[in-house]
């Protein structure tokens, strides 16, 4: 399995992301770049965190209108997998590759801490190694992060489980006091409706090793290589 | 020119040597230079001579103070580069781009290295928060270091933030970075011969921080608002395209010397490499990319513009560079050259707009000696007698004390910083160090089982009352926080926050706290290889003149052998709790926070450091950790004994109970800010082992009793029950007092 990373300018969390593939997963893993074209040699792209184009006009706007966000709208189209973590996540909403949008933190602040998750549906390519219900604990860093979906698209994405976390305590009780960005739902991450496309504002990165404080994050990354 | 020079920040006798020098008057752009490198920001005028007497080499030193940053040996496979400098006169007139472009410039610094930045630390000093002028600097600052620092991709993982009056018109805003290099790979600000070619690579160049070096060399008055246009504007997303650039300059072998662009902008960075390289240089302003109309040659040469890096390269590279450039929609142009003679040439459009020997600008600028006298305020303060203190209601004042936003929380501040990205923070924000891991993934690749770790201190109210004795207390604290994860000492940066040394008794206290750090270093083993003078931290408010404390701020980077062999200060489990350093002496609570909130006073005489026992108790705490044998390790430091136990029970689900032998007064023991001081907590199993440890070495220890699995806290002094409190009840009092102010 290769991986592809995108390096938009501005990124700042793909050599973490790449060190993970490469060094922890033991992966084939390369950057490509904002005006590269070809993504056909790759089996999963993921769209690490960062600040592309420095989040300016909107997180995720200009970054969507480069080259390769079009390749990976092709990329995604044909079925194959692509995880966008943090600005890769607001990335693919502005591509409409994954419902809603990400808005500014409730709090109007920047965020960086540890929060709990819990896995709402365990039967994806993300998530097939965790088990539904359960509890990780995965930083966040984040200045736009509240996840918004209008109520009636929130529905559809409910009855069709395209819900992969939600914020919780660690006990896995949802609350206002949880919910660190204010996102609808308490929503942390989604997945689009044909499962190959995959958005999380926590990164996973952050939490792949024990020293680092949390190994939680791991299972993410063993569901996407595992057959 | 009559009187022109003052609008330079030059004095007369300074003019009178220029013209002298140069046999001529200089023109409007000669003194533009001259008076930004002869600036005391730039020249260290006031300063320079002192500075010789810290202690700067050690086996382990590659590089001390002179270059953009100082150059530390880890292993033969990775050095570190690190520096503190300030930005507080920019965050006082314009406190969120005062802050992120001193993040911007201290990155830059490190870069210049050739280093990939890693980490990054800020130390702040402001008023009251409570207060609308400081609450709303707070906030600016906060927000300019988390807009710069989280954009950037480096992670913020240490610092402090202190309240104090003093810092009410002159907050301090010193920003701290550390990189990392492949070792036998330092650059620096050099060309090798004449002909080689200077780039000027990043943002174009604007208008912004035209004379910042000369305002920063100012006391501040009621015209701050006035100078808003010398602050300079930071740009975090061209910061991170122009490290990247620059790395991958610097890995293709492409580049002989590197500078980057910061005080006196153009001017001061060509002077600093033909200076160095003992030879000139020529400048032609027309080639320099703009971003606004109608520049005068005057402006572009001083202009300090933000994200601008110069590098000396040879012809033969121009094309590679200018690709990479491309790369990174950088613009980039080729802005001038090394020549054989030592002169600066500015050339406009053909036309020499500046000329002068580079030894003028840098080797003749002025040294002083200023004169010293001893303050009159001194002997007010030290004679107090803490004994003639009232004993207040201990839990009470615990919680006052807790509520200080001195002592209460700061993760108010540092949440809104990234300290996690680039996935080596091994402990973050919110103990006595934080520790980082040396790897990076390309660009260069870096990796070593070992760790660094960084603590930042600077407490102003101890050096305010004795400083040479609070020099030692300030050094001596820096380097035991770094102990108390684990990690050895290595070398400090600092960064010397103090008034205007026109005043003898200011320049007094520089130079005893130079020579109480110089003492302290020169013990303790760590060279001071970097770091930045900021003077003139003083307003004048009509009659009335109000001066910040002395403040030295101390960086400690240390060094841990096994990454896996840290500790933080948080308790793990049941264990037993031991005091241990130099604890037999008496406890003074001169300069504490206890009698700062309690008792309304900053008085008292500092707690003298001693050195010696301070040498042992490091070694010491280093060799515990590295063999595993205690569980946690947290300094005595602001709020005493009890705020210490505290702060390491917070996060956990554990409790305390506290049995204290001693024949002082509950008070002084409690709440002194004694050095040489650190808790440990300990595997019962393994208490008399680490007795025995401390006692050979001649370290004393005490039992002050144990954690336990109840969340209770409670205090028995001489077998009394002294307090028993609500343990979250406290923890609510520490962890929101100062959020709910901002």
């Amino acid at each position: 399995m290769k991986f592809a990373v995108c390096v938009f300018p501005g990124s700042n969390c793909d050599y973490d992301t790449y060190y993970v593939i490469r060094d922890l997963l033991e992966k084939k893993v390369d950057f490509v770049y904002y005006n590269q074209k070809d993504l056909s040699s790759y089996d999963c792209v993921v769209l690490p965190g960062g600040f592309s184009f420095g989040d300016y006009l909107r997180p995720g706007a200009l970054a969507a209108r480069t080259p390769l966000a079009q390749a990976i709208v092709d990329f995604a189209l044909k079925g194959k997998l692509v995880l966008g973590i943090c600005n890769g996540f607001q990335i693919l909403t502005e591509l409409e590759l994954l419902p809603g949008a990400l808005l500014p933190n409730s709090s109007l602040k920047f965020i960086c801490r540890d929060v709990y998750l819990k896995v709402e549906n365990a039967n994806t390519p993300l998530t097939k190694k965790l088990e539904e219900g359960e509890i990780l604990r995965i930083p966040i860093a984040h200045h736009d992060g509240r996840y918004y979906v209008p109520q009636e698209t929130l529905k559809e994405m409910e009855e069709r489980n395209q819900i992969l976390f939600r914020y919780t305590d660690e006990k896995g009780i949802t609350s206002e006091l949880a919910n660190p960005n204010g996102s609808v739902a308490h929503i942390a991450g989604v997945m689009n409706k044909d499962k190959n496309v995959f958005g999380m504002m926590p990164h996973p990165e952050r939490a792949s090793e024990d020293i680092l404080g949390s190994h939680d994050g791991l299972m993410l990354w063993y569901s996407l290589i595992s057959e | 020119m009559g009187g022109s020079w003052k609008l330079h920040g030059l004095t007369k006798e300074e003019y009178d040597k220029i013209v002298n020098f140069l046999k001529r008057e200089p023109t409007e752009v000669e003194l533009g230079i001259l008076g930004a490198l002869w600036s005391e920001h730039c020249s260290y005028k006031s300063s320079k001579k002192l500075l010789k007497k810290l202690p700067s080499s050690a086996e382990w030193v590659v590089q001390g103070p002179g270059e953009n940053a100082g150059v530390v040996e880890i292993d033969d496979k990775v050095w570190i580069a690190f520096k503190i400098e300030s930005h507080n006169h920019p965050s006082f007139i314009e406190p969120f781009h005062g802050a992120a472009t001193g993040v911007g410039g201290i990155i830059r610094d490190i870069l210049s290295m050739g280093a990939r930045p890693v980490a990054l630390a800020d130390s702040l000093r402001f008023a009251d928060p409570r207060e609308v002028l400081s609450k709303s600097l707070l906030k600016g600052v906060v927000a300019g270091i988390s807009f710069y620092g989280n954009s950037v991709g480096i992670p913020t993982v240490a610092g402090e933030t202190v309240f104090e009056e003093c810092y009410k018109t002159n907050p301090l805003v010193n920003a701290f970075c550390l990189g990392i290099m492949p070792a036998g790979r330092i650059y620096k600000a050099r060309a090798t011969r004449a002909d080689q070619i200077l780039i000027l690579i990043g943002s174009a160049t604007g208008r912004d921080g035209i004379q910042g070096a000369v305002m920063a060399s100012e006391e501040l008055g009621d015209n701050a608002e006035e100078k808003k246009p010398t602050v300079q504007i930071g740009d975090p997303f061209f910061g991170k395209k122009l490290i990247e650039a620059v790395l991958e300059v610097v890995e293709k072998n492409l580049v002989i010397g590197i500078q980057d662009l910061g005080a006196a902008g153009l001017a001061g960075a060509v002077s600093e490499i033909a200076s160095k390289s003992k030879l000139g240089a020529e400048i032609y302003l027309e080639k320099v990319p703009l971003r606004e109309k109608d520049m005068t040659p005057y402006e572009i040469l001083l202009s300090e513009s933000q994200e601008r890096m110069l590098l000396v390269i040879e012809d033969e590279n121009l094309k590679s560079v200018e690709e990479i450039a491309t790369k990174y929609h950088l613009s980039c142009a080729v802005v001038g050259k090394t020549i054989e003679r030592n002169r600066l040439r500015v050339l406009y459009r053909e036309k020499p707009v500046a000329d002068l020997p580079v030894s003028l600008i840098v080797e003749e600028a002025p040294i002083y000696t200023r004169p010293v006298e001893e303050p009159s305020y001194l002997e007010k303060l030290n004679s107090f007698d803490q004994e003639s203190l009232p004993m207040p209601d201990l839990s009470e004042a615990l919680r006052k004390i807790l509520s200080s936003p001195n002592i209460s929380s700061k993760s108010w501040i540092y949440s809104q910083y990234d300290y996690q990205v680039g996935t080596n923070t091994v402990i973050k924000p919110g103990g006595d160090a934080a520790v980082i891991r040396l790897k990076w993934v390309v660009k260069p690749e870096v990796k070593t089982e070992k760790a660094v770790a960084i603590s930042s201190e600077g407490n102003g109210r101890m050096v305010l009352l004795n400083p040479y004795e609070g020099g030692k207390y300030v050094v001596a604290e820096a380097c035991r926080n770094v102990a108390c994860v684990g990690a050895k000492p290595l070398a400090i940066t600092d960064c010397l926050n103090f008034g205007n040394p026109e005043r003898p008794d200011i320049m007094w206290q520089l130079t005893k706290t130079i020579e109480g750090m110089a003492k302290a270093c020169d013990i303790l083993s760590v060279p001071v290889v970097s770091g930045n003078v900021s003077l003139y931290n003083e307003t004048v408010e009509g009659e009335h003149l109000r001066n910040i404390y002395p403040t030295p701020v101390v960086v400690c980077v240390g060094v841990l052998e096994d990454i896996r062999r840290c500790v933080n200060i948080y308790y793990r489990g049941t264990a037993d709790l031991l005091l241990i350093g130099d604890i037999s002496r008496a406890s003074n609570v001169g300069g504490s926070e206890y009698l700062k909130v309690i008792h309304g006073k900053v008085a008292g005489n500092v707690p003298k450091v001693n050195l010696q026992k301070e040498k042992k108790l490091i070694e010491a705490l280093t060799e515990l950790i590295k063999k595993d044998m205690i569980l946690s390790a947290h300094d005595i430091s602001m709020g005493g004994l009890l705020v210490n136990v505290l702060e390491s029970l917070f996060p956990t689900k554990l409790g305390a109970e506290l049995e204290i032998y001693s024949d002082e007064r509950a008070d002084f023991f409690l709440f002194a800010e004694m050095p040489t001081r650190v808790v440990i907590s300990v595997d019962p199993s393994k208490s008399e082992e680490i007795r025995d440890f401390l006692e050979e070495r001649d370290l004393e220890w005490m039992y002050i009793g144990k954690v336990v699995p109840q969340r209770v806290f409670k205090v028995s002094y001489n077998g009394r029950d002294l307090l028993e409190e609500n343990l979250e009840n406290l923890k609510e009092v520490w962890e929101k007092s100062l959020e709910e102010i901002l």
